[in-house]
């Protein structure tokens, strides 16, 4: 009896924490007060969270889709499958996997704790109460810009990863060949199926609204100081995360179930 | 006029203000005074509408801040300025983007008028040559000032200070109640300051608020609060060593001015 009190209180806590959240994204998303003001903090956010995110994702994008290449031309080294398998392997995982999900928990790493500590520092220095004070809505004026650049820009940083994820794997067979660059070429436009990108383009801008909106959610609960904002910054990365996963399993089941 | 009937706020079933009745004098400083914890911020926050009290009312101009929808208190603040005990300026803002955020999000005239606007208000408290500076550059008393600017850009009815002396250097704390005063005076707002600082309230309070516990003790202006008869103000007013030395002086005046009298 007495270790099912605890359990009760952090399924009442959650469902709370639920209900907080959907009450903040209905502010969320109210119309602006001022369009001229969000579009100017729109574009700041495309630049601060997109633009500024796309060296990361080149880097990590390029060298993981070499050491792709490289793990599949080992491990799938038998004479009964085709060289050509080595290129559609990798298609497979960088276009469906590696350049939304894999990407995606990644860059919460980078712009959920970014926008946590943010809003949260925000928070403890009374700047969002000085926001609501002037009849602002702080929730739509904070978060609306964030999650809506988040997500206008993840097909340009998804895309750039399947690109730059290939491209590695390229660079790989022009330097080891193994498989021939020729032969990963072909793997790589073996019976390709557009809709695969378009799924993943598709996965990784809901992957980034729960990015963008579940981190501003715990910066915005912020109480406290200094120590409560690096808390949230990393509870942000750890429920994205988790979010991301299961968001990630379910759309699968639906989509190529 | 602000008038407060019967507020009570309660934490977790903690009292924190217990049944206030008072008004704020219009076109006035306003203090509210008290020792740390007696109830001074979240009296300020409830005033405000930023904490919801658990029972009472809260009336400007008649209309219940408490009874009010979303809507109406969100045009309400826009007559509210208010300057944070840590200014709370936009870290991302330069000064001048602060002063003219909230013409930017509320004010009808052009883009021209809106800088002439906030330049003024940036003149009026003595900072115009910090206009492109980010708050990370300038003093915590220049914050205060771009914050007062920024409070009064929309030309408010109210004005609320929590705490505006705190951290500051006596000669600066001096210049920002000099600053709160002329602009309560200069624009007819009515000022509500919440303080612990006895100089202030000796140098710009009108209305004196004192809070002990979350109960009102005591209301009157400056000039009585020196002779008030109430316990727990004399013990937060003479708490001060130089309070108690101008208290001790008074009595010397006054002694030897009666003894002149009896002897003339």
């Amino acid at each position: 009896m007495c270790t099912l009190i605890p359990d009760v209180m952090s399924i009442v806590s959650s469902l709370e924490s639920i209900g907080e959240y959907v009450e903040l994204m209905r502010r969320v998303m109210a119309p602006p007060d001022r369009a001229r003001e969000f579009f100017k903090e729109f574009s700041k956010e495309v630049y601060k969270l997109g633009v500024n995110s796309i060296w990361l994702v080149m880097i990590i994008s390029f060298f993981i889709g070499a050491v792709i290449v490289m793990q599949i031309a080992i491990n799938v080294a038998s004479p009964l499958l085709p060289r050509f398998t080595v290129g559609v392997v990798s298609r497979e995982i960088i276009l469906l996997e590696f350049s939304s999900t894999i990407m995606c928990l990644i860059l919460s790493g980078k712009v959920g704790s970014n926008i946590a500590s943010e809003i949260g520092t925000m928070r403890v220095t009374e700047q969002i109460d000085a926001l609501d004070i002037m009849g602002v809505n702080s929730a739509n004026y904070l978060i609306m810009p964030k999650v809506s650049a988040f997500v206008f820009f993840m097909p340009v940083l998804v895309a750039l990863s399947m690109f730059l994820g290939l491209f590695g794997g390229y660079i790989i067979c022009l330097f080891t060949g193994t498989p021939p660059v020729s032969t990963y070429i072909y793997g790589i436009q073996f019976f390709f199926r557009e809709s695969f990108v378009w799924t993943s383009i598709v996965k990784s801008m809901i992957y980034g609204f729960i990015i963008a909106s579940v981190s501003a959610y715990f910066g915005y609960r912020v109480k406290g100081g200094s120590l409560e904002v690096g808390k949230a910054s990393t509870d942000s990365v750890v429920i994205n995360n988790i979010l991301i996963l299961a968001a990630d399993l379910v759309f699968t089941q639906l989509v190529m179930g | 006029m602000i008038q407060v009937r019967n507020l009570i706020k309660e934490f977790e079933g903690r009292i924190v203000l217990n049944d206030i009745t008072t008004s704020f004098k219009k076109g006035a400083v306003n203090m509210i005074i008290g020792k740390s914890g007696s109830g001074k911020t979240v009296f300020l926050k409830c005033l405000i509408g930023l904490i919801q009290p658990s029972s009472g009312e809260i009336r400007y101009e008649g209309r219940n801040i408490t009874e009010m929808r979303a809507r109406e208190v969100k045009r309400l603040r826009r007559d509210m300025g208010m300057l944070f005990q840590g200014s709370a300026l936009f870290d991302s803002k330069t000064v001048l983007e602060n002063v003219m955020f909230p013409l930017d999000m509320f004010s009808r005239k052009n883009q021209r008028e809106r800088k002439k606007r906030a330049e003024f208000c940036l003149e009026r408290v003595n900072l115009s040559h910090a206009a492109d500076l980010y708050p990370s550059e300038i003093s915590g008393g220049m914050m205060k000032r771009a914050a007062i600017a920024r409070a009064i850009a929309l030309n408010p009815r109210y004005l609320f200070c929590d705490e505006p002396n705190s951290g500051l250097d006596p000669k600066t704390s001096q210049l920002i109640d000099e600053l709160i005063s002329d602009i309560t005076a200069d624009f007819g707002i009515t000022s509500i300051v919440v303080s612990h600082d006895m100089n202030s309230v000796m140098n710009i309070g009108d209305n004196i608020i004192f809070l002990n516990e979350g109960i009102l003790e005591w209301q009157g202006s400056r000039d009585r609060i020196m002779d008030a008869k109430n316990e727990k103000l004399n013990e937060f007013v003479f708490a001060s060593e130089l309070f108690k030395k101008i208290k001790v002086a008074d009595s010397i005046i006054s002694e030897s001015n009666a003894s002149e009298q009896q002897d003339g």
